[in-house]
């Protein structure tokens, strides 16, 4: 193995050039599509990171998903029953103290009750649409993602206790109000409280910075008529790929709706597996194109070094030696090109990292490209170009392994 | 005299559109410490003869045995591996591989054996080399040798393994006459002094007269079979 490993690194050194452009055309390809998808896993796992951190791993609500079980399913042995639906009965989750008292039982992580209610701030004339909700500002900073993103005051200031609420920056830029503002809630049913802006957050993301405002629990329920309500718990996991399996047995014992952020997010998690498919896509077009280079190559070797295989199968070498001989040369080229390929696709990676700039048109700000650093890019990138330069050099020694010696030799002379 | 090789009825059938006759029922016996040529005009099937008794080629019709093994039942590799061990090439011109020296180009079916070890391997290549006068060009490559030093070389190569048997096709072709002279002195040497048997296909009526046997061979079939003493001095048989 030796010999063959000699002759076939004096083949390759032999011919500098064509080696060197080989070797660089596995090397761009690798780099490339280390780059590529440190850039694409980057997006995904910035985007899936923010889903997990700016909402609930699991959210309870007071609906139900499927109706309620019939008496007369349970009455007679074959019951059928058309067009039934849940009842719309929203009147929050029903004995909370028992549900939460539940979950804090077992939950591997925390929890908050919320009463959410639709209404209006206004302020000086103005007016916005909102989203009141009401919080116990002790158990909401554990599982709100807006804790980190107050510009002034704090849930905290709620539970000075009064009529406080803490809102977006944008909700109060569109009033026209400021911190210490007194702007007036209006709910659906037609109440009014007014309460003194305590705290202001910026999130990045409209929605929530413009349609939320935060007040204590207790308000919110006078608010909305709804004594002692909570309508919705949020739960963060220590683990958020649990979120579908807690969901489930929420669901199952406490009857009420539990949606895992993976479900809320079905079809934007379908859409990164398409994105992942497309992306290793490309990264196989352009090994496949790297692999025509080695292709090309170690069939201009095989040509030109035919006599030279006729001579050697007359020395003694067999067609296995000759096919290992190219096939070695192949994935010699491509591993030296993985090696540069890595170095290159490092650099890229770390040259795209330190790229910064802000995108506030949106709703959400970046300031730097995200990128995933992970040693599978570069193994998948790795594998594909072996892979490539084995099959791209074992075709034409397989062609040259088999031609016949006295066909070469006659030839030659 | 022990037999090296035997043939009976050795045919080489191209199977092409036209099937083209190469060899047609040779028979003939060849004893170890023989030097033969063989002769004819050219297509006559001499080279073809050559490369079937080197196990480079198939007959299609025929039986060959090598020191007694029916070559018939050998696979590819066998015949590689008895080629390796037992066989010897010299073509009309070297075919060195140009990348490396003549040490190395030497060495080369060595360490596909792999009987022997580095050291050994490398004495003898230069042993064989300096036998054949070329002590001082151990460490240049073919394209910097002239065509009898890069002849010599295959000859030290074909020698690598001490083969038994050395098959050279048109070993003087080549070569200018003084060249041709040395390279002829050796082969001889191989048989006279070292005990091998030599078989080689010449265009060069007056080297084959110095040889033991002569096979000659017009399209393809064996004409006549002379020794020594029945060559004439123009170096034609007489049945010729």
């Amino acid at each position: 193995m030796r010999l063959i490993i000699d002759i076939a690194l004096t083949h390759i050194f032999g011919r500098g050039r064509q080696t060197i452009v080989a070797m660089l055309g596995v090397a761009v390809g690798v780099g490339f599509s280390i780059a590529m998808a440190a850039l694409m896993q980057g997006g995904q796992d910035d985007f899936v990171r923010q889903l997990v951190d700016t909402m609930p791993h699991v959210q309870v609500t007071d609906e139900q998903r499927t109706a309620r079980r019939q008496p007369a399913e349970d009455l007679f042995d074959a019951t059928a029953i058309s067009g039934l639906r849940p009842r719309d009965d929203r009147r929050g989750i029903i004995n909370p103290t028992a549900a939460l008292s539940w979950l804090d039982g077992w939950i591997p992580g925390r929890f908050a009750a919320t009463l959410k209610a639709q209404g209006v701030i206004r302020y000086s004339g103005q007016e916005v649409g909102a989203a009141v909700i009401g919080i116990d500002p002790q158990a909401e900073p554990r599982v709100s993602p807006i804790i980190e993103d107050f510009k002034a005051g704090s849930f905290a200031a709620l539970a000075a206790g009064g009529n406080n609420a803490v809102i977006g920056d944008t909700m109060a830029a569109r009033l026209g109000a400021k911190l210490g503002d007194t702007i007036t809630a209006v709910s659906s049913e037609g109440l009014s409280r007014r309460f003194k802006i305590v705290g202001l957050f910026h999130t990045g993301t409209t929605a929530r910075d413009e349609g939320e405002a935060y007040v204590l629990q207790k308000n919110a329920q006078i608010l909305s008529a709804r004594p002692n309500a909570i309508n919705e718990i949020n739960i963060k996991l220590n683990d958020p790929n649990a979120a579908v399996t807690v969901a489930r047995r929420i669901e199952t014992e406490l009857g009420y709706k539990a949606v895992a952020w993976q479900e809320a997010n079905e079809s934007i998690l379908e859409a990164l597996v398409v994105r992942n498919v497309i992306m290793y896509t490309v990264v196989a077009a352009i090994m496949l194109v790297a692999g025509f280079g080695i292709f090309n190559i170690i069939s201009t070797i095989t040509h030109e070094k035919a006599r030279d295989i006729a001579i050697m199968k007359s020395l003694g070498f067999t067609e296995a030696d000759m096919r290992i001989l190219f096939v070695l040369e192949g994935v010699a080229i491509a591993t030296a090109g993985t090696l540069l390929g890595w170095a290159f696709g490092f650099a890229m990676v770390y040259t795209l990292s330190l790229v910064r700039f802000e995108i506030s048109a949106t709703g959400q700000e970046m300031t730097r490209l995200p990128i995933a650093w992970s040693m599978l890019h570069y193994s998948i990138a790795a594998a594909f170009a072996l892979g490539s330069a084995a099959v791209a050099g074992y075709l034409p020694a397989r062609r040259a392994a088999r031609a016949n010696p006295v066909d070469i030799i006659r030839g030659a002379t | 005299m022990n037999t090296l090789i035997e043939a009976t009825e050795l045919t080489r059938i191209l199977k092409e559109t036209v099937p083209v006759t190469l060899v047609k029922d040779i028979s003939l016996t060849i004893g170890e410490q023989q030097f033969v040529a063989v002769t004819g005009p050219s297509g006559s099937g001499k080279s073809s003869l050559l490369y079937l008794l080197g196990l480079l080629d198939r007959p299609t019709g025929g039986t060959l045995s090598i020191r007694g093994r029916d070559t018939a039942r050998m696979d590819e590799d066998e015949r590689a591996a008895t080629r390796l061990a037992n066989i010897g090439f010299v073509f009309q011109f070297h075919f060195l591989l140009p990348e490396f020296t003549a040490r190395e180009n030497v060495e080369i079916p060595m360490r596909k054996l792999g009987r022997l070890s580095r050291d050994e391997m490398c004495r003898r290549a230069g042993d064989l080399l300096a036998a054949l006068g070329l002590a001082d060009h151990l460490d240049k490559r073919p394209d910097q040798l002239s065509g009898g030093q890069r002849q010599r070389v295959a000859v030290a190569r074909a020698l690598a393994n001490d083969p038994p048997l050395i098959l050279a096709d048109e070993p003087t072709g080549s070569l200018d006459s003084k060249n041709s002279e040395q390279v002829f002195k050796i082969l001889e040497t191989l048989v006279r002094e070292q005990g091998k048997t030599v078989v080689a296909v010449t265009h060069d009526l007056d080297m084959a007269s110095r040889m033991d046997r002569r096979l000659h061979l017009i399209d393809g079939s064996l004409i006549t079979e002379a020794d020594k003493s029945m060559i004439s001095s123009e170096g034609e048989t007489p049945e010729s």
